[in-house]
């Protein structure tokens, strides 16, 4: 086998080692929401994963400055809240849990993710 | 004039400071008597004299001190999304047509066969390098856009991929451009792939362009919901009427509603009568008729009258806006099915590059010659192949469809989970009382004495009775009700209502006794009058052996049956039911059509309970069924196996509507978000029973065909992108035609949703 072709494999596979490691086993802060957190969304949301109480509500106020459509809407389906992030500007949902246990979040599109974590 | 109060967002705020600042520049308008601004809510309330102060004012006011007041109506928000969305989609489509101009240029220019007659400078890589430019970093900046913050955060999505794949064939060709005897120099022909980049950018900003469109058309019920939505009351305040807008009507006030107007907000009638039109709301088709104390429905057009009446629901309590409130949640829920498609969807893409990359490294390594170029090309198409979106739509795009002409039928669905359930539902329980009839005793007969024995024993008697028995049936309903007048019992309100329906003129009743369980009696006319059932009349020592068969057919029927006696003698007898509703037996008729069991689930005894049950051809009935054993019989019934479906008020039942896999709950007045019930009729429609569980049906496989589509795509054709076929076929897909497949799943998942909306329910 050429030395190109094995410079190749060797790459390939630090490629693909390199694409596993940076997308699939990041590890992300959980943030402790108290009454109320701010997450900034652009090319995902940040804090992705926050905690919150159970029973009580907590604000979450998403601003959203990334102009990518996709992000435009975030919906937390298991709490049935579905809402237009306008660009710049502030929108605050309300959540008040009644089970513990990790919720996801996403965009519409399903293509963001971030969780919500009751506790 | 009076004050109003009105509360408004205020954006902008950051600190305590910020209260005081707006607080004082509001206090300084003339007319505004008190202000209260919020930092939590970031809002600010003001109470003030509306002939003094105009929205305007209240605006500057804000604005003055350097923040926004969020004064705008709904309806001017929503237009403001509106010709944002448009100045998007018109942008979009400009990058389209230049993206698709320049590119199919550098194709004329570069694809074997059209080359030939194309003009020399097109031909030139250095014209296709310039004309690729403008594609790579104006039209297609979107993917960078998006692309650059995931990365930051070490997610990607399409727009990475799509992204990657370009870059990749751009960067190639301005290499094979600026440097072509590098190429060379590793043994590959220097042709550059502009066109690739410049068409696949062109085409997927295409895909994206109809999706858009498409996306536009799955939201349209809820749209139309919000625009039914009345803008302005005239309002009767200090004795004159005022047109005034919606949103400052209070519980209480008076609203007058000429015929052709629209209801303003929900209420009650205090004078007028007229002919409503609810179908907009309750998706009942034929309008219905309103008297003095009858609710009405706010958005609803009033046909005929002119009325007035007291607003009992205004702003977000409201029919109307509960019903907006209860789609929208529901659109915005998770179905168990879409379960499935995120934990793919969030390993999708960094899945992508892995296959791209080994793609890559498997035809460099083992292809044939030109390998490097096989490699390039195979790797961009995986790249743009794969639609992660597609996977991500097909499930809410159906649920919103499908929860929009649920909403437009009258029938609410909570949300999506009672939609997918639905369709699995194979048993019906009916609660009998208030379901399946109307929960009102009416009089469904009046028999004379004479009458009923000559019935009885099939011969001419009316020789043989003493002359001052021979009661004719008014007689009858006159004495009843007379007696009943001062009972409160329900089955005497039926019979009293019954006499005055027929204008008949009561008689003066002394020495009245109701006798609980028994009936009632009194002196009319000088005569001791009695009415009461089989008991009273054995107290009384009253022979009705004579009519005993017209008494147990009566029964037989369901209906409560009292006896008439006048100075101890049978003067007649009146039967009282509650009366079936007009679509009950259409509506179980429907169900067993499809194969679904019906069960009717009563607190009466097994004969009345029958009785209903065969006038609407119900096979089962569990009669003597306490409200509190509802709950236990729901899931007997479960436990034979059988997905239930219980059909109630959601009052009475609502442990049995909670039990089941789906509770349906009928509306009544103007709540409709009844906790227990994950779909409600509001239509007050049986029938709708039926379309509920055939709107599930039609939902649920619409999704399926969504998600097979979207996993069916990505599953075949990665492969094929990948190379699979080349082995067998030597077919190899051109990334352009990967990325035309692309734009076209995501744009067919959503059309197939849109299909929805020709169901015929």
């Amino acid at each position: 086998m050429s030395i190109d072709k094995v410079l190749v494999i060797i790459f390939g596979l630090i490629g693909v080692i390199f694409t596993y490691w940076f997308f699939l086993m990041k590890k992300e802060k959980e943030v402790e929401a108290v009454g109320e957190v701010d997450i900034k969304v652009s090319g995902g949301y940040s804090p992705e994963v926050i905690s919150v109480p159970l029973g009580k509500t907590t604000r979450i106020n998403f601003l959203r400055t990334d102009p990518t459509d996709c992000l435009s809407e975030v919906v937390l389906g298991d709490f049935k809240i579905k809402r237009q992030l306008p660009l710049n500007e502030k929108v605050t949902v309300e959540i008040t849990p009644q089970k513990a246990g990790a919720f996801g979040y996403s965009c519409a599109m399903n293509m963001y993710h971030g969780k919500i974590i009751v506790k | 004039m009076a004050e109003i109060k009105k509360t408004f967002p205020i954006k902008g705020m950051y600190c305590a400071s910020c209260v005081r600042v707006l607080e004082k520049s509001l206090s300084r308008v003339e007319g505004i008597s008190n202000c209260v601004v919020n930092l939590t809510t970031e809002t600010a309330s003001v109470t003030y004299d509306p002939k003094k102060v105009t929205d305007n004012d209240l605006v500057s006011a804000v604005a003055n001190v350097g923040y926004k007041a969020g004064l705008e109506s709904e309806l001017k928000t929503e237009d403001q999304q509106k010709i944002e969305k448009e100045k998007e989609l018109k942008d979009l489509r400009n990058k389209v047509i230049i993206s698709l101009f320049l590119g199919a240029l550098i194709l004329w220019g570069s694809f074997p066969g059209l080359m030939n007659i194309a003009p020399l400078f097109l031909i030139n890589s250095w014209v296709q390098l310039l004309l690729a430019i403008p594609v790579q970093f104006w039209a297609g900046w979107e993917f960078y856009r998006a692309t650059i913050p995931a990365l930051r955060h070490r997610t990607a999505n399409m727009d990475t991929l799509v992204a990657i794949g370009t870059t990749v064939a751009f960067s190639y060709s301005a290499v094979v451009t600026i440097f072509p005897q590098l190429v060379e120099s590793i043994g590959v022909k220097p042709e550059p792939y502009f066109d690739v980049s410049t068409i696949i950018i062109g085409l997927i900003l295409l895909g994206r362009y109809f999706e858009a469109k498409a996306k536009a058309g799955t939201s349209e019920a809820i749209k139309k919901l919000i625009g039914l939505q009345a803008k302005t009351a005239r309002v009767v305040r200090n004795g004159s009427e005022v047109d005034i807008p919606i949103d400052q009507v209070v519980i209480g006030d008076t609203i007058r509603v000429r015929p052709g107007e629209k209801i303003s907000v929900d209420g009650e009638i205090l004078e007028g009568q007229s002919s409503i039109d609810e179908s907009m709301v309750t998706g009942e088709s034929i309008p219905v008729d309103k008297v003095k104390g009858d609710l009405v429905i706010g958005a609803t057009i009033n046909k005929t009258g002119t009325f007035l009446y007291k607003a009992t629901k205004v702003g977000a309590d409201t029919m109307l806006s509960q019903i907006i409130k209860l789609v929208q949640e529901a659109q915005a829920s998770k179905a168990p099915i879409q379960r499935l498609a995120d934990l793919i969807s969030s390993y999708f893409v960094p899945v992508v590059l892995i296959l791209a990359i080994a793609t890559f490294v498997v035809w460099y390594v083992i292809g044939p010659a030109p390998s490097f170029l096989y490699g390039l090309l195979n790797m961009v198409a995986v790249l743009i192949i794969a639609c992660p979106c597609a996977m991500g739509l097909a499930t809410p795009t159906a649920i919103m469809v499908g929860t929009g002409i649920g909403a437009n039928k009258g029938i609410l669905i909570k949300d999506a989970q009672s939609l997918e359930t639905a369709h699995k539902i194979n048993t019906v329980i009916f609660d009998k009382t208030g379901t399946l009839t109307k929960g009102k005793p009416e009089v469904t007969d009046v028999v004379p004495f004479v009458i009923a024995r000559r019935n009885a024993t099939k011969q001419s008697s009316k020789s043989r009775l003493p002359r001052e028995l021979k009661f004719a049936r008014n007689d009858v309903l006159v004495l009843a009700a007379s007696l009943e007048k001062g009972s409160e019992h329900s089955l005497a309100e039926a019979i009293v209502n019954k006499a005055e329906q027929e204008a008949l003129n009561f008689s003066k009743v002394e020495a009245f006794k109701a006798i609980p369980g028994h009936g009632v009696e009194g002196i009319v006319d000088g005569r001791k009058v009695v009415l009461g059932n089989r008991k009273l009349l054995e107290k009384n020592d009253v022979d009705f052996t004579p009519i005993i068969r017209i008494i147990e057919q009566l029964e037989n029927e369901g209906k409560t049956v009292m006896m008439l006696t006048v100075d101890g003698k049978l003067a007649g007898l009146i039967a009282v039911a509650d009366t079936i509703k007009e679509t009950a037996k259409e509506g179980v008729e429907a169900l067993y059509k499809k194969g679904i069991e019906v069960v009717m689930i009563t607190g009466d005894n097994q004969r009345t309970a029958n009785a209903i049950a065969k006038k609407l051809g119900i096979k089962r009935v569990l009669a003597e069924v306490l409200p509190d054993q509802k709950e236990a019989e729901v899931k007997k019934i479960q436990t034979e196996g059988k997905k239930v479906a219980m059909v109630g008020d959601g009052i009475n039942d609502a442990p049995a509507l909670a039990a089941a896999d789906v509770g349906i709950a009928m509306g009544t007045g103007t709540d409709v978000a009844i906790e227990s019930a994950g779909i409600t009729l509001i239509n007050k429609d049986l029938t709708s029973v039926v379309s509920a569980i055939e709107l599930s049906k039609k939902t649920m496989r619409t999704i399926k065909l969504n998600l097979f589509w979207a996993f069916g795509y990505n599953i075949i054709l990665i492969p094929v992108a990948m190379g699979a076929l080349y082995p067998f076929f030597h077919i190899l897909l051109n990334p352009i035609f990967a990325s035309v497949a692309m734009a076209s799943s995501s744009i067919s998942v959503v059309s197939n949703s849109l299909l929805l909306k020709r169901v015929k329910l």
